[in-house]
């Protein structure tokens, strides 16, 4: 496969959130200011890249029946670096993710991604591949972070655009934004955007096709 | 006795896994589209998550802890750092063993939850109870309830967003919205009727 499709596929055409339903939970949960949001994305992009790269290093070794823990144990050691580099650089940060980065080790696209590619290519293209996936998130979570802080707070990255009513500007800030169903909405608008946008990804109807989605659920 | 009864009521609905901390979404999204098996996965996160948490609250706070290993003679030794391997590891033993045990006296409900329980050791409501249980400091009779209470809050949610999906799938959704989109859609109404919760105050 070309590096070019590995690394820009996963955007549009295979989006991990979008099209795979893989690591949907971070999605929804960090994406209320887009400073947390962009910690994050780079956070999963090199555990993803990282781990993909170590799980193919050791596939012809590794048994078939403990894949999983060993799986889990790479994955599980990359987070540890991460949560450890994030308490000691950016600590409020870290505070503001709370849970979500010790989570990243169950998120899906890692595991998915482990399992379904890395097991069964060379280091280089899983590499690669884990981050094209990254950036397939990225993208998702910073479009999501981008309208819901804007709208939700007038500010983009604590920096103010749209003068807040509050504070003798125009904006009346839209709070549904900042709580939690909102993400739903936005996934669902994004989700309807694509499928308008790229056509092969719309699921058939239920009651014709017995299975609903293409997604692959580890 | 009343507090822990509050706690309970807050971990099942005020501050329900999947509809305010979007935990386990996968599955939540993907296993949601029959009552039965929204059911049986539903129950097999309650049973799991009652034993992981209070488990690793057993370990974090007489191993791993900051100084929790002056009983061997290291007051100095913090671990905590190792927590999530650990907690990981615990987790997909315990589902292991209970496969094995399902499997060997109770063969009914292993039928039943069999296909489930793999699934779990990777499902982000486990883990992510595991390290709200560190994070807010629960001691071990509070881990029991937490654990319970967030599983209970969870499977409520996805049997009800089973039945949602069952009769939707009948009606005529735009066709980019089809499928996975709606269901997003129908979760954050969801997700906005639970918020209602949030105005009792415990």
């Amino acid at each position: 496969m070309k590096v070019k499709e590995l690394l820009f596929d996963p955007i549009f055409k295979n989006n991990p959130i979008a099209l795979q339903i893989l690591g949907i939970c971070s999605a929804l949960a960090v994406t209320s200011s887009l400073r947390v949001t962009l910690v994050m994305c780079i956070g999963l992009t090199l555990v993803t890249a990282f781990s993909s790269f170590f799980v193919s290093t050791v596939r012809n070794h590794t048994p078939n029946s403990i894949r999983i823990i060993v799986q889990m144990t790479i994955i599980g050691s990359l987070v540890i670096v991460v949560d450890q580099v994030l308490k000691a650089v950016a600590y409020d940060l870290s505070k503001q993710l709370s849970v979500f980065v010790g989570l990243i080790m169950t998120n899906c696209i890692v595991m998915g991604r482990a399992e379904a590619f890395a097991m069964k290519n060379p280091p280089i293209p899983s590499f690669l591949d884990g981050i094209g996936m990254g950036l397939g998130y990225s993208a998702m979570l910073i479009a999501l972070a981008v309208v819901r802080e804007i709208f939700g707070a007038g500010k983009l990255m604590g920096h103010e655009i749209l003068p807040l009513v509050t504070d003798g500007g125009w904006y009346v800030p839209n709070g549904l934004l900042l709580l939690p169903p909102s993400a739903f909405f936005l996934i669902g608008l994004f989700i309807w955007a694509l499928r308008t946008w790229k056509t092969n990804q719309v699921e058939a109807a239920e009651f014709r096709i017995t299975s609903n989605t293409k997604a692959q659920e580890v | 006795m009343e507090y822990y009864l509050s706690l309970l009521i807050r971990s099942i609905f005020i501050e329900n896994m999947a509809l305010s901390f979007f935990l386990g979404m996968c599955s939540f999204l993907a296993i949601s589209k029959k009552i039965g098996a929204a059911f049986g996965l539903g129950v097999a996160v309650v049973v799991v998550q009652t034993i992981v948490v209070p488990l690793n609250n057993l370990i974090y706070a007489n191993i791993l802890a900051n100084g929790a290993l002056t009983w061997a003679g290291l007051p100095d030794t913090d671990l905590s750092f190792l927590g999530l391997v650990v907690y990981i590891g615990v987790i997909a033993a315990v589902v292991q063993i209970l496969e094995m045990i399902l499997d060997k006296f109770f063969p009914a409900i292993y039928g039943a939850l069999g296909v489930f329980l793999p699934l779990i050791t990777v499902n982000c409501i486990i883990m992510g109870g595991v390290l709200f249980m560190v994070e807010r400091d629960y001691n071990l009779g509070e881990s029991v309830v937490f654990g319970f209470g967030s599983g209970a809050g969870w499977a409520i949610a996805i049997v009800l967003l089973a039945g949602v999906r069952e009769k939707l799938k009948y009606s005529d959704v735009p066709e980019g919205l089809r499928g996975l989109g709606i269901t997003f859609i129908t979760v954050g109404l969801m997700s906005l009727g639970f918020m209602s919760f949030g105005g009792i105050d415990l």
